[in-house]
């Protein structure tokens, strides 16, 4: 028997997983798939939430946050083909035009 | 005078309007005019003001000799309104645009006008190759109109407007040769010397209205009446002698009399016209016209006759030793209003007006023969570069020889009438008045017949190249000469029987009772014979000297002067008073320029406009190093420290995304570290 917890353990281990990646890798791309794998695991957090108490909204939001990832990885990915465009990288320690 | 006036009396404001009006189109319109229309215009006015005061004094003359005055008020000219009198009483100043004639004024136009239109005849001639030709005749033409105010003015200011007109067309006039240096100076002198006199003349008037409450000459005699003045009060002859100040200086009496020989600068139709029969004679005028003040100032009437006397021979001795042609008649000219002013001094103020009837006649002629004579010498004016002209311009000759035997005094020629008259009146006032008179009588006849000869008889000491080109003068100029010889030699005949004095009688206030003219009677005919011949001899005596010192003994002159060694200098240098004046007054006066103009250049640049810069400057840095370090300063103070501020926190700002995201985590933990330290330890 699967239970809550174990759910809970995966959802666990994939938001870490992303946020280590955001804040680990360089390369822009691979950032933006961290932040997939975060809201992914949100996505699981409230899918099992929904099965368990048995509410059809926690589904409903995951589709909706589902949607939301697809518009943010085009935007994402628009934005750094402009980027690319202008400086010739992808990496993100060499994106230091705010600095001082 | 209820009855209207007749046409002539009705319009005599229309004489001085006449030369106004061409003076007006002279001096704007002028310089586009043909000479000749300049001719018709300018002597054709003159010559209708002449027509109008012949008409004007016909119709008085046919009035009753009680009533010849004719009084045309234009209008109120300065109705200034009430204000306090010397006495306290209120009265309202009034000064009327209006004239008045009555034989005073009727003799002064006629004079005025008729020897100024001759005077115009003449000048078309001898101006006639000047330059500025309209120019010259509309000064003469405003001079008109300005004498011809002063005389028919029926108040005081009136006559002060024609006074001062005619002061600054004699400026105009003397200076008419404008770009010579002598000339224009020769304006200024006589435009300032009068300044001097016209300030006395004006506190006059200004007393005159305080005492007696009017400026009306009609109502000064009543005036002093209703007064109840004392015979001799302080304020009426302070009038009187601040009267007299101004007329010694337009009439050329000592002390003033120094601009009258300079300007003879100005061309000799001026000369005749202003400088010997009219202008200078209005202070004559002015003083008979306020005999009403003067018989009550016997004191002022001392004075006037004592300076006219003095005047007189003063001049007449300067006159002497004069070798420029003008200078001796502009001498001549200064005595003999000094023998009027003897006149009107010792009461006699009909012989004064007579006297300056006659010489108006004769020195105008002489002015004009003189000028006749320098234009046929091409300018020469020096009489010891003359000599022998009796033949080559003879009519000159004859007329100016009718005009020196009329000022010498000789009978029956219209000086020695107005002349005796003057002597005979002086006689019974005073007898060193009279010797004074008598003894200027013989220098007269001196002075005008040693330039008779000197100019037309005896060797002729004419420049050679001037010789050649010697010609009489055209009829233009020779016709007033000879009108002007006919009056010389009749003018006089009017005063035989004492009928010029009973027409003027109506002005002069009670002549009758006057204590002067009391006294007459006392004079027994056999005196008057006396004094008569007296007179006459003293005239051929003047003569025969003439004729022996520049006729007979040519030499004698010469040794006289050189015998007379430091006296004749003195004369000649006509006794310095030129330089005296200029030592106590015109060099003051510049002194005191030269110290207000370093006052100027010292104190009120120096220390006031360079002070208020200086203090301007000093106060602008003082304000200039607030504002850079103080204003200034504690903005850049503010700036600096948060300048300091962000140079310590921007080394936060690393610019990587990561750096930011691993704080946000970072600070996510704290935040939920703290809540979850406050769940275990805190709430249980």
């Amino acid at each position: 028997m699967i239970s809550p917890e174990h759910y809970l353990m995966l959802s666990l281990a994939l938001f870490t997983i992303g946020v280590i990646g955001v804040l680990t890798r360089r390369n822009v791309i691979i950032i933006l798939m961290s932040i997939e794998l975060i809201l992914n695991a949100v996505n699981i957090n409230l899918v099992a939430f929904s099965r368990l108490y048995g509410d059809v909204n926690g589904q409903v939001f995951a589709i909706f946050i589902i949607t939301d990832a697809a518009a943010e990885a085009a935007v994402g990915l628009g934005i750094i083909l402009a980027f690319f465009r202008n400086r010739e990288t992808l990496l993100a320690d060499e994106m230091d035009l705010l600095k001082w | 005078m209820n009855a209207p006036l007749p046409y002539f009396l009705d319009h005599i404001w229309l004489i001085p309007l006449f030369p106004l009006a061409t003076a007006a189109v002279m001096l704007f319109y002028g310089r586009r005019l043909k000479n000749s229309m300049v001719n018709y215009l300018c002597v054709g006015s003159v010559f209708l003001s002449f027509i109008y005061s012949f008409g004007a004094f016909l119709q008085l003359t046919a009035m009753p000799a009680a009533e010849r005055t004719a009084i045309k008020i234009l209008f109120e000219w300065i109705p200034a309104g009430p204000y306090h009198m010397l006495n306290g009483r209120i009265s309202n100043f009034l000064a009327d645009w209006g004239f008045q004639l009555d034989p005073l004024s009727a003799v002064m136009i006629l004079v005025v006008t008729g020897v100024g239109f001759l005077i115009h005849v003449y000048s078309t001639g001898y101006m006639a190759h000047e330059g500025g030709y309209y120019r010259f005749f509309g000064y003469l033409n405003l001079f008109m109109f300005s004498m011809l105010m002063l005389v028919l003015a029926n108040n005081l200011l009136l006559l002060f407007v024609g006074w001062e007109g005619v002061g600054t067309c004699s400026y105009l006039l003397i200076g008419f040769y404008f770009h010579k240096k002598s000339a224009s100076d020769a304006g200024k002198k006589a435009f300032i010397v009068n300044r001097i006199g016209d300030a006395g003349f004006l506190l006059g008037i200004f007393l005159t209205s305080a005492l007696l409450g009017t400026i009306r000459f009609a109502e000064i005699g009543p005036a002093l009446a209703a007064g109840h003045f004392a015979l001799g009060d302080p304020r009426i002859v302070a009038i009187a002698l601040l009267f007299f100040v101004g007329a010694t200086g337009k009439s050329a009496q000592i002390p003033l009399y120094v601009w009258l020989p300079d300007a003879m600068e100005g061309p000799t139709p001026v000369s005749a016209l202003i400088h010997a029969a009219t202008m200078v004679t209005a202070g004559v005028y002015m003083v008979t016209r306020t005999n009403a003040i003067y018989q009550l100032a016997p004191a002022a009437m001392a004075v006037v006759a004592v300076i006219g006397a003095i005047t007189a021979i003063f001049a007449a001795s300067m006159g002497v030793v004069q070798n420029d042609i003008k200078k001796v008649l502009a001498y001549s000219t200064i005595s003999q209003l000094g023998y009027m002013f003897l006149a009107l001094g010792v009461g006699a103020f009909a012989a004064g007006i007579f006297h300056l009837m006659t010489h108006a006649f004769f020195k105008g002629l002489l002015f004009l023969a003189a000028g006749s004579v320098i234009h046929a010498l091409s300018g020469e004016q020096d009489m010891q570069k003359m000599g022998a002209l009796s033949g080559k311009i003879r009519k000159t000759y004859r007329t100016m020889r009718i005009a020196t035997l009329a000022i010498a005094g000789v009978p029956p020629l219209a000086g020695f009438f107005s002349k005796d008259e003057i002597l005979a009146h002086a006689f019974e006032y005073s007898h060193v008045l009279w010797l004074i008179g008598w003894i200027t009588a013989g220098m007269t006849a001196f002075y005008m017949f040693r330039l008779l000869f000197l100019t037309f008889h005896g060797q002729s000491r004419v420049d050679h190249e001037v010789e050649h080109h010697i010609h009489e003068s055209p009829n233009s100029m020779l016709v007033p000469l000879m009108i002007l010889a006919v009056l010389s030699v009749i003018g006089g005949w009017i005063g035989i029987g004492g009928r010029f004095e009973k027409f003027l009688e109506p002005v002069i206030a009670g002549a009758a009772q006057s204590p002067l003219e009391a006294a007459r009677p006392a004079a027994a005919s056999s005196t008057e014979a006396a004094l008569m011949i007296a007179s006459v001899a003293v005239a051929f005596t003047g003569i025969a000297l003439a004729w022996f010192l520049y006729l007979k003994r040519t030499d004698l002159p010469a040794k006289i002067a050189k015998s007379l060694n430091g006296f004749y200098d003195l004369v000649f240098h006509k006794y310095y008073v030129d330089e005296l004046y200029d030592a106590m007054f015109v060099n003051r006066a510049k002194d005191l320029g030269l110290a207000l103009g370093a006052f100027d250049r010292n104190v009120i640049d120096g220390a006031g406009v360079n002070g208020a810069g200086w203090l301007t400057r000093f106060v602008s840095k003082v304000s200039m190093w607030w504002d850079t370090w103080i204003v200034d300063g504690s903005v850049r103070l503010g700036s600096f420290l948060v300048y300091c501020l962000g140079f310590v926190s921007k080394f936060l700002e690393t610019g990587y995304v990561q750096n930011y995201m691993l704080l946000i985590v970072v600070g996510l933990i704290g935040v939920l570290a703290y809540y979850f330290y406050l769940a275990h330890h805190v709430i249980h």
